[in-house]
């Protein structure tokens, strides 16, 4: 078996280039730079766009405009570039444009530590835009969770037509693993559902049956309106509240009412166990790790790994923690997606462990936790 | 031909607003020029300039205040034949300046049109970063202390290759729009206009004082000699498809049998240009090339070239769970600023566990074997003591062999310098004098 070694970072350029991407465009931000990097060896030569904007704003605003001109598009940043591409991850949103946005965390708040990693940005990925509708969070573990869900993010953006978030860290990206790059089963490339219809094209129409437009492209046969002010389906601004409401209602219920289908996640399930560890990100790894010292010892805890954060997999979560009497949520920040699994498992004892420091989360601690 | 205006979106500008002449001067112009509505795109932004699109029946992307432009670059990139014509308020310009900066200094072939009336019609009549001095806005005395900008010179600074001034109701603006999008570059317009509904309530401006006004500023008409080049988008294309193509990530065979199969945390602390993060990616290589799974991580200061340099790796037989290191099992100190960085390290080191320390480095103290080695007296440069002190773990069994060190740097280097470092570490290998301590 052939191994390659790669980081996250270089592994979401290789997953992006399977999954079809064809433009990229990104700031320079530590520990996010490299995918800008290796996006610029790998795309150019093989027809696609890699530039390098003036600031994130630009970088993403690049993207919007070529993915609205029919390219699978990406950019790359880190919390404080994720800032300032709110506004325009909003307008993504809204106006549904497809766009897979990688946040390499890095330790916070503000300018931060470009160098140590933190899982801290979870709730600003989902909760940053105005206007508080939903996005798509994946959240890798590993060099090869980077490769499979940079594609699996390509084709969700695609199907629901919206920004979807790899909300990778520095103890990911920067990380570099040996790992099967053949060994990695990717799903089929998903392309954009273009109209096909005759007639007048409508472009936020949706048609019976669907929660996603059809899609035509900026600069193709038909012309084609996208704004970014509150539309109907002709892509003009409205002031008619119930068009409004039943848009706004869509963009909720296309991706909150859809999630089971991508509801990824790793569970390790031990019989006996009386306490379940819910956890994502590179935690997970040294939460396995415990686990499995912890079963060694003859206490045997069992392990849900999220990969799906946003929407939450609610349904996933409450059949995993079924009957453990005790759930403990590990994660790198000071306490964020805790209140998601507390919603969700109301009336269960949830506990907490996580830290911000600039260090990963030890499986001795996590074992400590458990112990209580 | 046709007009491109929308039967039904008629424009709707306040009275005597000049920006109703402008949509009527560019109809005339993509008229003139025989463009259907699908050939052209209108990119707009926040504000009165921003409701252009809609009274028109081309494509149409209307985003976030002065964010026009990047929105236009990445369609024209995409679609290199599409007429993409961007529209912008003074305020766009402002708030947007970084955007208008670099598509200047770019020169992708994109027109621009700056519709300048001045103020922030929208919002009140706000000053803009074109608001005259002695205008009377509706943020105070803050109009009076900033200095209006001149967009032609900005642009021309900026390195666009066509700019050109004209007041929004000259008779032949249809005509200078027209060289604009024949420009084949990125060409700006900046078009002095009036604001009826804010502007003109408080302050005096008419068609006689737009024309007396550019008469007094420098005159731009169009191409500007200092700044002709290529465009953008062709240039790129032709650049991009001289790049190398990498087919696939490098793959390393596991060819070799390693001195043990256990797992073993290795840490190499040095400081800046001692090629620190590179002898991490070697030993990772030469694990993989021995059967093991690794990982690798560096470490270093923001400033490049000075203070600490670390590199953690991991090699194990079977998988990786936590990536940071417990107890080291070999600790390379070849440097004082790594050494000091990772102090604690010293206290936990793995039963059995080697340290190898550069002759002159203090190593804290530690209960485990320590070996000095001399790298100065074998006249081996200081940026090469990682890979001879890899050289002469290898040389030693310990955790990798030189065929596994042999095989990583076949991954890693090519031609004089894969010659030069395999010499290298032949040499160390076979010297083990080098140890001093």
């Amino acid at each position: 078996m052939a191994l390659s070694f790669l980081g996250g970072n270089e592994a979401i350029a290789w997953g992006a280039i399977a999954a079809g991407c064809r433009f990229f465009a990104g700031y320079p931000i530590t520990p996010a730079t490299s995918i800008l990097t290796k996006m610029l060896e790998l795309l150019p030569p093989r027809g696609g766009i890699c530039m390098q904007g003036e600031d994130e704003i630009a970088s993403i605003g690049y993207c919007l405009g070529a993915a609205m001109a029919g390219l699978k598009v990406m950019t790359a940043t880190s919390g404080p570039g994720v800032s300032l591409c709110s506004e325009q991850i909003s307008f993504a949103i809204g106006s549904e444009i497809p766009i897979v946005i990688v946040d390499v965390q890095r330790l916070g708040p503000s300018t931060g530590s470009p160098t140590l990693g933190a899982d801290g940005d979870i709730n600003f990925l989902r909760w940053g835009n105005s206007g508080g509708l939903p996005v798509i969070v994946l959240a890798p573990t590993d060099v090869a969770d980077c490769y499979l869900l940079t594609v699996i993010a390509f084709n969700l953006a695609e199907i629901y037509r919206c920004p979807v978030f790899l909300a990778s860290s520095k103890e990911i990206g920067q990380t570099r693993e040996s790992f099967n790059l053949d060994g990695v089963r990717l799903p089929e490339m998903v392309g954009r559902q273009y109209c096909t219809g005759e007639g007048s094209f409508l472009p936020f129409a949706v048609p019976p049956d669907r929660q996603v437009p059809d899609f035509l492209p900026i600069g193709g046969r038909t012309p084609v309106r996208q704004t970014s002010s509150t539309h109907g389906p002709d892509g003009y601004i409205t002031t008619d509240t119930s068009t409004i409401g039943s848009i706004r209602r869509r963009l909720t219920e296309k991706l909150t009412k859809q999630i089971s289908d991508f509801s990824f996640h790793q569970s390790f399930i031990l019989p006996g166990a009386s306490t379940l560890i819910i956890t994502y990100g590179v935690s997970a790894r040294a939460a396995r790790d415990a686990q499995l010292i912890l079963q060694d010892d003859g206490h045997p805890v069992s392990l849900l790994i999220l990969k799906t954060l946003w929407p939450v997999p609610e349904v996933l979560i409450r059949e995993t923690a079924g009957n453990y009497q005790r759930v403990v949520v590990v994660e790198m920040n000071m306490g964020q997606y805790v209140f998601e699994i507390e919603r969700v498992l109301a009336g269960k004892k949830v506990d907490w462990y996580g830290r911000m420091d600039g260090s990963l989360l030890t499986p001795a601690q996590i074992i400590e936790v458990i112990h209580g | 031909m046709d007009s491109l205006l929308h039967g039904s979106r008629p424009p709707a500008f306040c009275p005597g607003c000049s920006y109703d002449r402008i949509v009527h001067a560019l109809d005339r112009t993509l008229g003139r020029m025989g463009l259907r509505d699908d050939q052209v795109a209108l990119v707009t932004d926040i504000g009165c300039s921003g409701l252009l699109d809609v009274f028109f029946t081309t494509h149409a992307f209307h985003g976030l205040h002065g964010r026009a432009l990047t929105y236009a670059t990445g369609l024209k990139m995409a679609r290199p034949d599409l007429q993409v014509i961007v529209i912008m308020g003074d305020g766009g310009m402002g708030i947007g300046g970084a955007h208008f900066q670099s598509a200047c200094r770019r020169n992708l072939d994109l027109t621009l049109l700056v519709l300048n009336n001045f103020n922030y019609g929208m919002t009140g009549g706000q000053c803009s970063i074109t608001s005259p001095n002695a205008a009377v806005t509706a943020s105070g005395f803050l109009n009076r202390l900033d200095q209006p900008l001149d967009v032609c010179r900005l642009a021309d600074a900026a390195g666009a290759p066509f700019v050109a001034r004209s007041s929004a109701l000259a008779a032949d603006l249809p005509e200078l729009i027209e060289r604009a999008i024949r420009f084949p570059g990125f060409a700006v317009l900046d078009l002095p206009a009036i604001c009826t509904g804010r502007y003109t309530r408080k302050n005096k401006l008419t068609p006689a004082g737009i024309d007396k006004e550019i008469a007094r500023m420098p005159a731009y008409n169009g191409l500007i000699a200092h700044n002709q080049r290529r465009e953008y988008g062709e240039f790129y294309r032709e650049l991009a498809a001289e790049q190398r193509l990498v087919q696939t990530p490098l793959k390393i065979h596991s060819v070799q049998s390693p001195p043990a199969r256990e797992k073993v945390e290795v840490i190499i602390l040095g400081g800046a240009g001692q090629r620190i993060g590179t002898a991490g990616e070697l030993l990772a290589l030469a694990g993989i090339a021995g059967g093991f799974l690794v990982t690798q991580k560096n470490s270093n200061d923001i400033n490049v070239l000075r203070g600490a340099s670390v590199s953690e790796v991991i090699l194990w037989p079977d998988r990786i769970g936590f990536t940071g290191i417990e107890r080291p099992g070999v600790i390379l100190a070849l440097g004082q600023e790594g050494v000091n960085r990772k102090k604690d390290l010293f206290a936990r080191l793995a039963p059995g566990a080697l340290v190898i320390g550069a002759q002159g480095v203090d190593i804290p103290d530690c209960n485990v074997e320590r070996r000095v080695v001399d790298f100065r007296q074998q006249s081996i440069r200081e940026q090469d003591w990682a890979l001879a002190a890899l050289a002469l773990l290898a040389g030693w069994n310990t955790v990798i062999n030189p065929a596994m060190l042999k095989s990583a740097l076949e991954h890693r280097f090519q031609g004089a310098v894969l010659s030069s470092v395999m010499s290298l570490i032949e040499s160390v290998i076979k010297k083990q004098s080098i140890v001093v301590g």
